[in-house]
């Protein structure tokens, strides 16, 4: 087996931890922000699997398994939301999504 | 191996910065899966088969799935994708790629340098550790997983 | 227990409490039972109290009734003190206090605060006890505040009326500014002799102070300043005419019978710190003797009845500063008796008339009013002969005697007299200008007015008409208590003092006859001079003591306060509020509602974390 700079592998999850981020940061469709959140729960998940293999332990690999469940009950609830919003407003746009204003 | 690895999250890394600059959805999404099965190589890459095959399934396949379901019955038509171009032209980008970058960079400066040697940790191992110390995280992602079957279901149907 | 002194200021204190808590729900009829029947019972034990006193005037007897306040080597005690002195000031409060309640349950029946009023009289009249019972001269300050608030509160008594209420703050501030030079004084003791009580205080001066020490001139100075604002001497007379408009009973109890008086009763309690400062003593005197002059001018020419009953009031207790001056501690005394009968007896014959003519107090909208008004003639000539020192009326033997001390005394003594002498000579033309005026000559109006009076009205005005003319042979038992050589009063005079000190009160009265009773002179003829009418100008007005008080303290407080209008310190407290306004509707502003500007934050704040702490 070759070596992996485990560097490399943490770069990979921090661009997409940051692609993620500026994801969830700009886009006003509440489509593309649970989007951007999957991208960067994946990262976040890549670099438990990677501590994982730094250790040699399948403990990284178990993580990344319950952040998958917390993923999948994640984007059943925020899909469901987003149906109710769109029902309600008939936009897709989180702007207007404003209750908490001070 | 190794340009295995590197490939893959090139290819990663790109169809995730596609996901966010995309202005129709269906497209968006099929870039996500793309992205979601380039780190699933990454996975199999890191000597972590199983996990690399459930990023595949689950993931790439039944959550984006979900995704695919929904967005088709929101049934954004053309406008919207107008809509989208006009949001996107805007300068908003810049603050949030500013900080974005700050994060970035301050991730980036403290990573270590330690070189990997990759081993295969295979279903068998993880199936041990899952079912033997950690049994009380599955129950766990157990009732995670119901509170959320029962929660976006009741969500949607009113 | 009815030889406590605790008791005597406790009765009346007891009938405020009853009537306070009432809330004036009680019926009129008890009301006055309680108001008067309080201060009937006080007089009753007054007497008990003073009568061993008279027969032996060194009796002395002291109660303590709790110690009030103990603070570091400062104690003070709620303890009362009684000897000659305070029993002659016991049985004028209670005994014409208890003659003005009841004249009051008549002449305020119709009025709707009946309850309010005999509250504030017993705790008036409690207050007063207090003042002239205390054994140290915290107390006494006490009894002296306590006063003043029942003055205000009464002077204001008809407070729907705006002057009146301006009235009652101007006599509050007035007597304030004398409030606190006394307040100073008794710091000054305090701080030098280490003691409030008032014997120890006095032995203390007397061992450890030389005749005319710095601090004993500074010390009775400071309180002569209290006496001056509380007696209503110059410069701090301009209170008590505006004080009239509180109800004539008030008039007559408080700012001519005993309040006014308690200047004099704190100066001849404390005559041996006075002694000690024969400068100070002798400029008590010639305040005495500008006031008396002052006011015998202006009460010349006043037209209200009232008012001239108030100046005469100034004029008289000018005389009992003049008496104290002078070393004559017992005449002073004795005139401040003698004129708590017959001024009360004019204040409630002044009252009567009042009410009978429906609250009419221009004496030159009267006239001929002494066959409608037959008590209150009788009452008003008595009194006022009383008050011009008519011979053998008791306000002839105790000016007397202050005039004959006055003249004992070497240098100025005689000036003191010949000034003295010129007073009692307007004191017979103002007074019987009011008799003439008001009782003789032929009705300004053709009302038919009935006398207003009954058993509890005509009742005081009788016991007072008696004693208005016979009490100056009753003697205070004060020699004891001042027990310096009163030699002077045993001063042999020649026949033409004596003769002179006789004829100027005639003289006056015949002067006043000449003008108002029998209109040979005109007092309008005079007043075409120039000079007479800018006189009378002067003296009508107070001799401008009102403007010149405006000009100097009212104007530039006024003018400051203005400046301050937008309140310095306000502002103050006012940027802190803006500031922290600001700083709410910025941080309002972040609270946008908008989810993008949430993430963007709490990233932005990751960042900031991060940042410090790859920097620290």
């Amino acid at each position: 087996m070759n070596e992996i700079p485990l560097e490399a592998g943490l770069l990979l999850a921090t661009i997409l931890f940051a692609i993620g981020l500026l994801g969830v940061m700009t886009r006003r469709n509440i489509v593309f922000v649970l989007m951007s959140l999957e991208i960067m729960l994946n990262s976040a998940g890549l670099a438990f699997v990677l501590a994982g293999a730094r250790w040699g332990s399948a403990d990284g690999q178990i993580m990344f398994l319950m952040i998958l469940t917390l993923a999948a009950s994640e984007v059943a609830v925020g899909l469901g939301l987003i149906i109710q919003m769109y029902k309600k407003f008939k936009t897709v746009d989180i702007d207007v999504l404003s209750a908490l204003k001070g | 191996m190794i340009s295995l690895f590197y490939v893959a999250a090139i290819v990663a890394v790109i169809a995730s910065m596609l996901v966010i600059i995309q202005v129709n959805v269906v497209h968006a999404l099929i870039y996500l899966v793309l992205s979601l099965l380039a780190i699933a190589v990454v996975f199999f890459s890191l000597g972590a088969p199983f996990v690399a095959v459930l990023e595949a399934i689950v993931y790439a396949g039944a959550i984006m799935v979900l995704f695919l379901f929904v967005v088709m019955m929101l049934n954004l038509g053309h406008a919207s994708r107008q809509q989208e171009r006009v949001w996107l032209a805007t300068s908003g980008w810049l603050l949030p790629s500013l900080l974005a970058g700050v994060l970035f960079w301050g991730v980036v400066s403290s990573l270590p340098s330690i070189d990997l040697s990759v081993s295969v940790i295979g279903a068998r191992e993880v199936s041990i550790r899952l079912f033997g110390p950690y049994v009380l995280a599955v129950e766990l992602a157990s009732f995670l997983l119901l509170a959320g079957l029962v929660s976006a279901y009741h969500i949607a149907k009113r | 227990m009815f030889d406590s002194l605790g008791l005597l200021p406790f009765l009346p204190f007891l009938g405020f409490l009853i009537l306070f808590l009432s809330g004036g729900g009680l019926p009129r009829r008890i009301v006055a039972v309680v108001g008067a029947g309080s201060i009937g019972l006080a007089f009753l034990q007054a007497l008990l109290l003073a009568l061993p006193v008279i027969e032996n005037d060194s009796l002395v007897s002291q109660q303590v009734i709790y110690s009030w306040m103990s603070v570091g080597e400062f104690e003070s005690k709620f303890g009362l003190y009684l000897d000659g002195l305070s029993s002659v000031m016991i049985l004028v409060i209670t005994g014409v206090g208890f003659l003005i309640h009841l004249y009051s349950t008549g002449f305020m029946r119709d009025d709707p605060s009946y309850s309010r009023f005999f509250a504030i009289m017993n705790l008036f009249v409690s207050s007063m006890l207090v003042l002239v019972l205390a054994d140290n001269l915290l107390l006494l300050y006490l009894g002296w505040e306590g006063v003043g608030l029942c003055s205000y509160l009464l002077i204001g008594f008809w407070y729907s009326n705006p002057s009146n209420g301006y009235a009652a703050r101007k006599a509050f501030v007035t007597t304030r500014v004398g409030d606190t030079s006394m307040a100073i004084g008794l710091l000054l003791l305090f701080t030098q002799l280490g003691s409030l009580n008032i014997e120890e205080l006095m032995n203390g001066a007397e061992t450890q102070w030389g005749l005319g020490s710095g601090y004993a001139v500074a010390a009775s100075l400071l309180l002569l300043g209290g006496a001056v604002g509380k007696s209503a001497q110059l410069p701090l007379q301009t209170w008590l005419p505006d004080a009239m408009a509180g109800p004539t009973p008030i008039s007559a109890l408080i700012h001519a019978a005993t309040m006014v008086t308690a200047g004099v009763y704190l100066i001849a309690r404390t005559h041996t710190l006075f002694e000690l400062a024969p400068d100070v003593q002798l400029l008590v005197a010639f305040i005495g003797l500008a006031t008396l002059l002052m006011a015998g001018f202006t009460a010349m020419t006043q037209r209200d009845i009232k008012r001239i009953l108030a100046y005469s009031t100034i004029s008289q207790i000018g005389y009992m500063f003049l008496g104290l001056g002078v070393g004559a501690w017992s005449a002073s005394v004795f005139h401040l008796m003698t004129h708590a009968f017959f001024k009360a007896l004019l204040f409630l014959a002044a009252g009567t008339v009042i009410l009978s003519l429906h609250h009419e107090h221009d004496i030159f909208k009267m006239g001929g009013k002494r066959k409608q008004l037959p008590i209150a003639f009788a009452s008003f000539m008595i009194g006022s002969l009383a008050l011009a020192a008519f011979p053998f009326t008791s306000g002839y033997f105790s000016k007397d005697e202050i005039l004959l001390a006055a003249l004992a005394i070497e240098g100025p003594g005689l000036w003191l007299w010949i000034g003295g002498v010129v007073g009692a000579f307007f004191t017979g033309i103002y007074s019987f200008r009011l008799v003439f005026v008001v009782f003789f000559g032929e009705s300004a109006d053709h009302h038919d007015d009935k006398e207003v009076t009954g058993f509890t009205m005509a009742f005081p005005l009788m016991v007072l008409m008696v004693f208005a003319l016979l009490g100056g042979f009753i003697h205070p038992p004060t020699d004891f208590v001042f027990s310096v050589e009163e030699a002077h009063s045993e001063h042999s005079v020649s026949t033409l003092i004596h003769a002179i000190m006789i004829a100027v009160p005639l003289a006056g009265i015949g002067v006043s006859y000449l003008f108002y009773g029998a209109r040979l002179w005109s007092a309008d003829r005079l007043l075409e001079y120039s000079l007479a009418k800018k006189l009378h100008g002067y003296w009508f007005s107070g001799w401008g003591f009102d403007a010149l008080y405006r000009g100097l303290f009212i104007k530039p407080l006024l003018g400051l306060a203005d400046l301050n209008r937008r309140d310095f310190i306000d502002s103050i407290v006012a940027t802190i509020v803006a500031v922290s306004e600001a700083g709410n509707g910025l941080l309002v502003r972040f609270q946008s509602g908008s989810l993008r500007w949430y993430v963007l934050s709490v990233v932005g704040g990751v960042a900031i974390l991060l940042t410090l702490g790859g920097l620290l």
